[in-house]
């Protein structure tokens, strides 16, 4: 299968998910500069965390209006797998691809820190390969990952089961200490209706070997793989 | 370059009142007449006196730092560079260097360390490194000044907001409190980068002809003049500075970064160097002096942030996010295209000459014409008197017959554990991105960070270290003590030294004290430097820390880079398992001058430091580096601030996942203060399983090392028999919520 990275001016982090897949994980895997138009099939696009064009305005609110992001609307359409980490979860929520809204952290401080997920659905491409419950660790480093949607929106994303991973404690319980930003209903990552765009803050490419102190992360992008081969190797055209 | 629209500029005169307002002296200003034979004009005498400022000429310091060792097999590139190389192997080279912000910080403390922070990144990577890691050491005034809070808080959230959005990693660092700097505080910012040894890219204005481009932010009106206010001392007007202090753009800096990192894949640059303290003048002036070359600037190419601005500004200005590149003759084009795919902005602002001349013109007219061997290597070079001041012998004295001993020692462990400069650096560093490049093996808050180097079996340790009170108490001993604390640091990780970059921060060198302190500092430092074998390979020098008259303590603070031949051997200071016997490496004397305890319970900065004998210092550390790299050892941490007491408390808390206990036994007849918490020098405590005991034996014999098992880990609770039993959650709660209690 064939992964895309987008490469932001301001991001940060496209090098570590480019490693983590090419070397950890044996994918095929490219750049795709921003300035571009997206072109060419791929099984999964990934948005990498950073701060694109400096998140001087609103986290990702600029970012979205890169030439490249009109093919990333029309490949999550079509049923394209499109993964946002961090940045790229605020991205995708500013360019209407995913509910709610992430904004600053409830401390108003930058959190840098391992976290504890609860994996809450696997009947998604991106959490397949875990268990209903099963913990991840992984780290955050963000000032803005406070998720809030309004009530409505809220309602809909239990409802339609969404909301794919909760920060919890070591234990696998949900609390205010453990939710490192003040998120609402602890959220850490949710997917549009389709199930195929998915956005969280923690870094799956950043615990992806037993050296960094977690290999946890490669469960997402392993989730991906199995879902692409499972759906024949399809691939979107850009 | 054209001169026919030649328009002169009018330029204010040059009056004594001008050249006093400069900060150069009227010895200074004669020199000056006698280099140019001749009056200098407005603009040429701002040059003159940024390029002979303390800050960018080290006019005060310069004899001294020759005293350092600069070489070694690692090393590709000492001192007198932007940053400093080392060899790493595998065709691989890192390049470092520390730098101070501390004046603009206290001034404007986000913007301040911000820009410190952008500053030596750039440092780094216009050396063709890509920066991985970075660090930073900080000293504030005592924790309940009123500004002591507000200027932390600026700080680190400076020092977050640019490095995080730069996307490298700040992955360790110090953080220490004391009256001494209520009224200067200390921001010296570290990073470190990794460069293909066989493309290092140095600041050179080579061949005659070439295009000088001047690359990144336009120029504004920002940090005129930031050089010389680096080079005076605080008063009540120094509050008026804050528009010498420059505003941070970490965004432009991550495009510059890569801009260059890509230009720097082709061939045609020739040289290229950061506009850093005096900006397009000291870039340009340097680049000359190391090539033997001139350099003729037209400043109306330069782009400008707001109009109006005049040779004078253009050429001082201290806007960040600027280079200045040497690229071939007639390859302009491809750096142009690089720059423009990157929304940056790329300009041919002069060429290099062969007449050794610094020349600006401006719409056509010469405006500067000076040698560049005037601002650069005949720069004056003084040597300020030196006097040791009489109170030093009042300040050694500490009889400890007249110490209380407390009766309680393990209400003192708890109280040391809930000093700022002991407890947990958590909520610091919690607010950097420490992991970012997914190469962070070890974490901020261990005696020394780990990085992975990607692509290869090896590793890198980083540690910052400084201690202002033994430099104070002794200058000599206390420039020893920070080279050898940085070393021990790295070989409890496993790492062996391969290199340090230093700040070294001081009062006024204009007085015979303060110079008295920095010519023992240094001499301390290069003995250890040699008993170690541990090169300078770049650092910088920060006079002037002192307010209404009062220095700050003597504080050189060291950074240190060493390498882990094979990554995964690494080692953490905190206990692993029950069961695992604890050994003391290096052993305990009766001491506690200058020690936390001392200061906390006391009151008292007093004393002389610890004894140090270098030999059993590099046994020690030989001992424990072997013991890693032969795999026997579970834990090993360094003790330091709070002695054995804090240092087996670190070891039981200090883990990512559960606290463990320990039942130690002290042997040694002495006080009880002084065996717990005395700073003693050349000490490991580290953990083995029982198995290794005699493998560890073997190899401390062989070293050198005197060593005794201690006691054991297990339990819930820290025992030193019979004067401390307390639970390890207790102290954890303790340590790990200080800070953050204190900020609230």
């Amino acid at each position: 299968m064939r992964w895309g990275v987008i490469v932001f001016p301001g991001s940060c982090d496209e090098q570590d998910i480019y490693d983590c897949l090419k070397h950890n994980l044996k994918q095929k895997v490219e750049f795709l500069w921003h300035k571009d138009r997206l072109n060419g099939k791929f099984n999964c696009l990934v948005l990498p965390g950073g701060f694109s064009y400096g998140d001087y305005l609103r986290c990702g609110a600029m970012a979205r209006f890169s030439p490249i992001m009109q093919g990333v609307v029309e490949f999550a359409r079509k049923g394209g797998l499109v993964l946002g980490i961090c940045n790229g979860f605020q991205i995708l929520c500013e360019a209407g691809l995913l509910p709610g809204a992430l904004t600053r952290n409830a401390s108003l401080q930058f959190v840098c820190r391992h976290v504890f997920l609860r994996l809450e659905e696997t009947d998604t491409p991106f959490t397949r390969a875990g268990k209903k419950g099963q913990l991840l660790k992984l780290p955050v480093k963000h000032g803005e990952g406070c998720y809030y949607a309004d009530p409505a929106t809220l309602e809909r994303l239990r409802k339609n089961r969404q909301i794919l991973v909760r920060y919890v404690d070591g234990k696998g319980r949900t609390s205010p200490s453990a939710n490192p930003n003040g998120s609402l209903d602890h959220i850490a990552g949710v997917c549009n209706e389709g199930r195929n765009v998915f956005g969280l803050m923690p870094h799956p490419e950043d615990a992806g070997e037993k050296i960094l102190g977690s290999e946890d992360g490669l469960k997402i992008f392993s989730s991906v793989v199995a879902a692409c081969d499972k759906r024949e190797k399809r691939a979107w055209p850009g | 370059m054209a001169r026919l629209s030649a328009k002169p500029y009018p330029q204010p005169p040059v009056n004594g009142d001008i050249v006093a307002s400069h900060g150069l002296s009227g010895e200074e200003y004669q020199r000056i007449v006698k280099i140019l034979c001749r009056e200098p004009n407005y603009a040429e005498l701002g040059v003159f006196s940024v390029m002979w400022s303390e800050h960018c000429s080290y006019k005060s310091s310069k004899i001294y730092l020759k005293l350092l060792p600069t070489e070694g097999p690692a090393v590709i590139q000492g001192p007198g560079e932007n940053a400093g190389i080392v060899d790493i192997g595998g065709g691989l080279a890192a390049v470092f260097k520390m730098e101070s912000h501390n004046h603009p910080s206290f001034i404007e403390p986000y913007q301040g360390a911000a820009t410190g922070v952008g500053g030596i990144l750039r440092d780094v990577f216009t050396m063709g490194a890509r920066p991985v890691a970075s660090l930073n050491s900080l000293r504030f005034g005592r924790f309940d000044h009123p500004r002591t809070p507000y200027l932390l808080g600026g700080v680190v959230a400076g020092i977050g907001g640019y490095g995080n959005c730069v996307g490298v990693p700040t992955v360790g660092g110090e953080l220490f409190f004391d009256e001494s700097y209520d009224a200067n505080i200390l921001v010296n910012a570290f990073t470190l980068g990794i460069a293909e040894k066989k493309r290092i890219f140095r600041g050179k204005a080579k061949g005659v002809g070439n295009s000088l481009i001047y690359v990144g932010a336009k120029t504004g009106r920002d940090g005129i003049h930031g050089a010389t206010m680096a080079s005076e001392a605080f008063s009540e007007a120094s509050e008026k500075r804050r528009p010498t202090v420059q505003v941070g753009d970490p965004f432009t800096e991550k495009l510059l970064l890569e801009a260059c990192l890509e230009l720097m894949k082709g061939d045609c640059l020739v040289g290229i160097q950061d506009m850093g303290a005096a900006g397009l003048t000291s870039s340009a002036a340097e680049m000359a002096a190391r090539a033997g070359t001139g350099v003729e600037l037209d400043l109306s190419r330069v782009s400008l942030r707001e109009q109006g601005m005049t040779p004078y500004e253009i050429l001082l200005s201290e806007s960040q996010e600027r280079m200045l590149l040497v690229a071939k003759k007639g390859r302009e084009d491809e750096v142009q295209r690089v720059f423009d795919r990157w929304d940056l902005d790329a300009v041919v602002v002069g060429r290099v000459t062969r007449d050794r001349m610094f020349r600006a013109l401006f719409n056509g007219a010469e405006v500067v014409r000076i040698p560049i061997a005037a601002l650069t290597s005949d720069a004056p070079v003084y040597h300020r008197p030196v006097e040791r001041p009489q109170s030093q012998d009042e300040v050694q004295k500490l009889d400890l017959e007249k110490i209380e001993e407390p009766k309680d020692l393990g209400a003192i462990l708890k109280l040391l554990l809930d000093s700022p400069n002991v407890a947990s650096k958590e909520w610091v560093y919690r607010q950097y991105d420490h992991l970012v490049r997914s190469n962070t093996v070890v974490v901020p808050g261990a005696d020394a960070a780990v990085i992975r180097i990607k692509g290869t079996e090896k590793g890198l340790a980083l540690t910052v270290d400084g201690n202002g009170r033994y430099c104070y108490l002794d200058p000599y001993v206390g420039g020893i003590l920070v080279v050898v604390e940085a070393a021990r640091n790295l070989a409890c990780v496993g790492a062996r030294p391969l290199g340090l970059s230093d700040c070294l921060n001081f009062g006024s060198p204009e007085r015979a004290d303060v110079m008295w302190q920095f010519s023992q500092v240094i001499q301390g430092m290069r003995d250890a430097c040699i008993a170690l074998g541990v090169p300078v390979v770049s650092g910088n020098v920060s006079f002037y820390n002192e307010t209404d008259g009062v220095p700050i303590y003597p504080t050189p603070t060291v950074a240190m880079v060493g390498l882990l031949p094979k990554v995964e051997r690494y080692v953490t200071p905190w206990f692993k398992s029950p069961g695992d016997l604890v050994v003391l490496l290096g052993r305990n004397r009766e001491e506690l001058g200058g020690s936390e305890y001392l200061k906390v319970v006391h009151g008292m900065v007093k004393g002389t430091p610890p004894w140090i004998d270098l030999k059993l210092e590099r046994a020690v550390q030989q001992c424990c580096l072997k013991a890693i790299e032969k795999g026997i050892l579970r834990s090993a941490h360094d003790m330091s601030e709070g002695g054995l007491g804090v240092a087996l408390a670190e070891c039981c808390i200090s883990g990512p996942e559960k606290t463990l206990g320990v039942r130690v036994e002290l042997r040694e007849m002495m006080r009880g203060d002084a065996r717990l918490f005395g700073e003693s020098q050349s000490r490991i405590i580290v953990s083995v399983s029982e198995k290794d005991l005699s493998r560890l034996r073997e190899i401390a014999a062989k070293e050198g090392a005197p060593m005794q098992v201690i006691g054991e880990v297990g339990g819930s609770r820290l025992v030193v028999h019979p004067l401390i039993r307390l639970p390890v959650d207790e102290l954890k709660s303790i340590w790990s919520s200080s800070l953050e209690k204190r900020l609230r």
